[in-house]
């Protein structure tokens, strides 16, 4: 039995998942992470309610937005890969990976700019409790966008080596099942933080 | 074993269990000096008799690490050690210099030792962990630098799979976090801020990384299951770790001067840093359910077991009890925390090198596994110790809630060596078991002794599917 069977039954001996098993655990975890971050968040929120309202209207909702809509269409690029590659379509799985990848990095560069510009607004951890949870909750996350679109780069590259095909394609399953996470953990980050009030 | 450089590492793992021991017979006395604080004072006061417990704990994980990096690293790379006869200097170098501090600590005031050593050209000495006098700090230097020119040059001309690229990053990491220990600001706050680095650094981040890969090795071993199953684990109990970890250290940040913003941050981020140690548990038990054959040293497997459990209750569950900031705030300096400590260190690191000691003695000794008589003594020794390091842990939470309630709460306050004597019941219990635990290390060391005709082969194949 090879290591990727092997794998697939270490998957499939609990629950049809697609991808890796231990994926979903690192998944699991990090979504208990952003869960008790959102929680606390939801407490310091409701004790100053006043001051989170006000600090909320000077965000930079559309470059927020304009992120939302970035990685949800990143998203549906990496359900084409998965489904390319379901297909043994090779290139056209690579080519959506790749889009996928480009509109992460366009994620990137417009939260670069957006922290920026809350430098020189005198946005700091220290400047009060919204703008600590502000800072810490988007770092937090654009850290976790880096860490994707690492792993969409390796995965890309085992790609272009041939690694993968219709009946083995793990790793890009399990990509995806953590690029999806990224992508769902900003949406409920934009609509706690950016637009619920 | 597979290569002769290999050999090396017997020497390390022989001087860790030798300084083990020493450690816990001084953890003897500091807890006698609980009960009676008379007890060998003024000779040996308390305050001397922590610092070489503590030290020696420190010296002898060290030795433990340095001797699996060699043992391991020349395997994994499928290659002789780069320069077994530096190894080995190294070694003698190690232990020469941190028996002389010990000395220096246990015969020479602190001060004067201070003042012998140079510690006022660089201040280094003084925060608990880093006593160490100037010239040892740098020694530990360049012992790190040894191994590190050795193991990495190792891995370069051999092969390279993720393990020992984890290991050796780990052991660089080692080194690198010591550096801040020569920073020692005169601003008591500055001071703790950067203390915490080598310290957290090492135990709540840089030391999981080496946790992590010392059980993937010996996992690999024994259970004979794929290694890209098993590194795919180690790399997001890594991730985790260090998610968690790395912020984590607001934890240690609570009302101590710095920015307000760590109450948040070290509660939510230290809040999760059980999570890499629950996943560690999960790993282990899976890998042992996969496994494809039965091995024959059934010790070895008990300690790859039991390091993660007791990881994860030590430095997991018995971490999360204290660390968040409102908690803290009651509990901060109490027997709490030296529940947590013991637990964790003993549960994670001292445990872990127990079983890379455990797997790779019987090699170094030219046999797979010890004979069944060995590894009865060896695994009655594994129980008594666990289980008194876990009664420790106890007592000394039991005395920390007396704390709490006594000292820190309440409209009448006790002072603080009144609370003291209401908790000698506790530190009875904690002496005892330390004693117990004792008789364990003996029994563990007594296994190294016992003869008999050693299991020589793999066991029965594990049919698949279960």
């Amino acid at each position: 039995m090879d290591t990727e069977t092997l794998t697939r039954a270490d998957t499939t001996a609990t629950q049809p998942l697609p991808g890796d098993f231990a994926i979903w655990v690192f998944i699991f975890a990090e979504l208990t992470v952003f869960g008790i971050l959102f929680t606390a968040y939801a407490f310091a929120r409701e004790s100053h309610l006043a001051l989170f309202n006000m600090e909320q209207r000077l965000l930079d909702r559309q470059t927020a937005l304009a992120n939302t809509l970035l990685l949800i269409t990143s998203s549906y690029a990496m359900v084409r890969s998965v489904l390319a590659i379901r297909a043994d379509q090779i290139a056209r799985c690579i080519r959506w990976l790749l889009l996928a990848m480009g509109l992460g990095c366009g994620f990137v560069v417009l939260k670069i700019r957006e922290f920026a510009h809350d430098a020189t607004l005198g946005i700091t951890l220290s400047h009060n409790l919204f703008d600590m949870f502000y800072l810490s909750l988007t770092f937090f996350h654009f850290m976790h966008v880096i860490l994707g679109l690492t792993i969409l780069a390796s995965v890309t590259l085992r790609a272009l080596g041939g690694h993968y095909n219709a009946s083995s394609h793990t790793g890009v399953e399990s990509a995806g099942a953590y690029w999806h996470m990224v992508d769902l953990l900003w949406v409920i980050l934009f609509a706690l933080v950016y637009v619920i009030h | 074993m597979n290569f002769a450089s290999q050999r090396v590492a017997k020497p390390y793992f022989i001087g860790a269990l030798a300084l083990f021991a020493g450690q816990i017979i001084f953890g003897l006395i500091a807890g006698m000096q609980y009960l009676d604080g008379s007890f060998l004072f003024p000779a040996f006061p308390f305050s001397v008799i922590r610092t070489v417990h503590t030290n020696l704990l420190i010296v002898w994980l060290l030795m433990a690490f340095m001797g699996a990096a060699y043992y391991i690293v020349p395997e994994e790379a499928q290659t002789e050690l780069h320069s077994p006869r530096l190894a080995l200097l190294t070694f003698w170098v190690f232990l020469i210099a941190g028996v002389l501090t010990i000395l220096g600590y246990l015969f020479v005031p602190y001060s004067q030792l201070a003042a012998m050593t140079g510690n006022a050209i660089l201040p280094t000495m003084g925060r608990g962990y880093l006593e160490q006098p100037l010239p040892t700090k740098i020694g530990i230097v360049l012992v790190a630098l040894s191994l590190l020119f050795n193991v990495t040059m190792t891995l370069a001309k051999g092969r390279k799979t993720s393990l020992n690229i984890v290991l050796v990053a780990g052991l660089w990491g080692l080194a690198l976090l010591f550096l801040p220990a020569f920073y020692f600001p005169v601003d008591t706050v500055k001071a703790s801020y950067s203390w915490w680095w080598v310290v957290h650094g090492w135990v709540e981040g840089d030391w999981e990384l080496i946790l992590s890969a010392l059980l993937g090795f010996i996992l690999v071993r024994m259970t004979g299951v794929d290694r890209e199953i098993i590194e795919k684990w180690m790399y997001i109990i890594i991730a985790m770790t260090l998610i968690s970890g790395i912020i984590g250290i607001g934890h240690h940040y609570y009302y101590t001067g710095a920015p307000e913003y760590w109450i948040w941050l070290g509660s939510i981020f230290s809040a999760m840093e059980p999570v890499p140690f629950l996943m560690l548990v999960v790993f282990a038990v899976r890998m042992l359910i996969s496994r494809r054959h039965e091995y024959p040293n059934h010790a070895a497997l008990l300690w790859a077991i039991g390091t993660p459990v007791m990881a994860f209750l030590g430095a997991g569950f018995w971490g999360f009890m204290i660390t968040l900031a409102p908690v803290q705030y009651y509990t901060h300096g109490t027997n709490f925390t030296a529940a947590h400590g013991h637990l964790a260190f003993f549960g994670a690191y001292a445990m872990v090198s127990l079983s890379i000691i455990s797997y790779a003695m019987p090699h170094l000794r030219g046999r797979m596994a010890n004979s069944l008589r060995a590894q009865r003594w060896e695994m009655t020794g594994f129980w008594i110790m666990v289980i008194s390091m876990f009664v420790i842990a106890l007592a000394l939470t039991g005395a920390g809630i007396v704390t709490v309630f006594l000292q820190r709460m309440g409209e009448h306050p006790i002072s603080f060596m009144g609370v003291q004597y209401q908790e000698r019941v506790f530190f009875w219990i904690r002496e005892v078991a330390g004693f117990t635990f004792f008789s364990g290390l003996v029994a563990y060391l007594t296994s190294f002794f016992v003869g008999g005709d050693p299991v020589a082969a793999h066991g029965a194949t594990v049919p698949r599917g279960r």
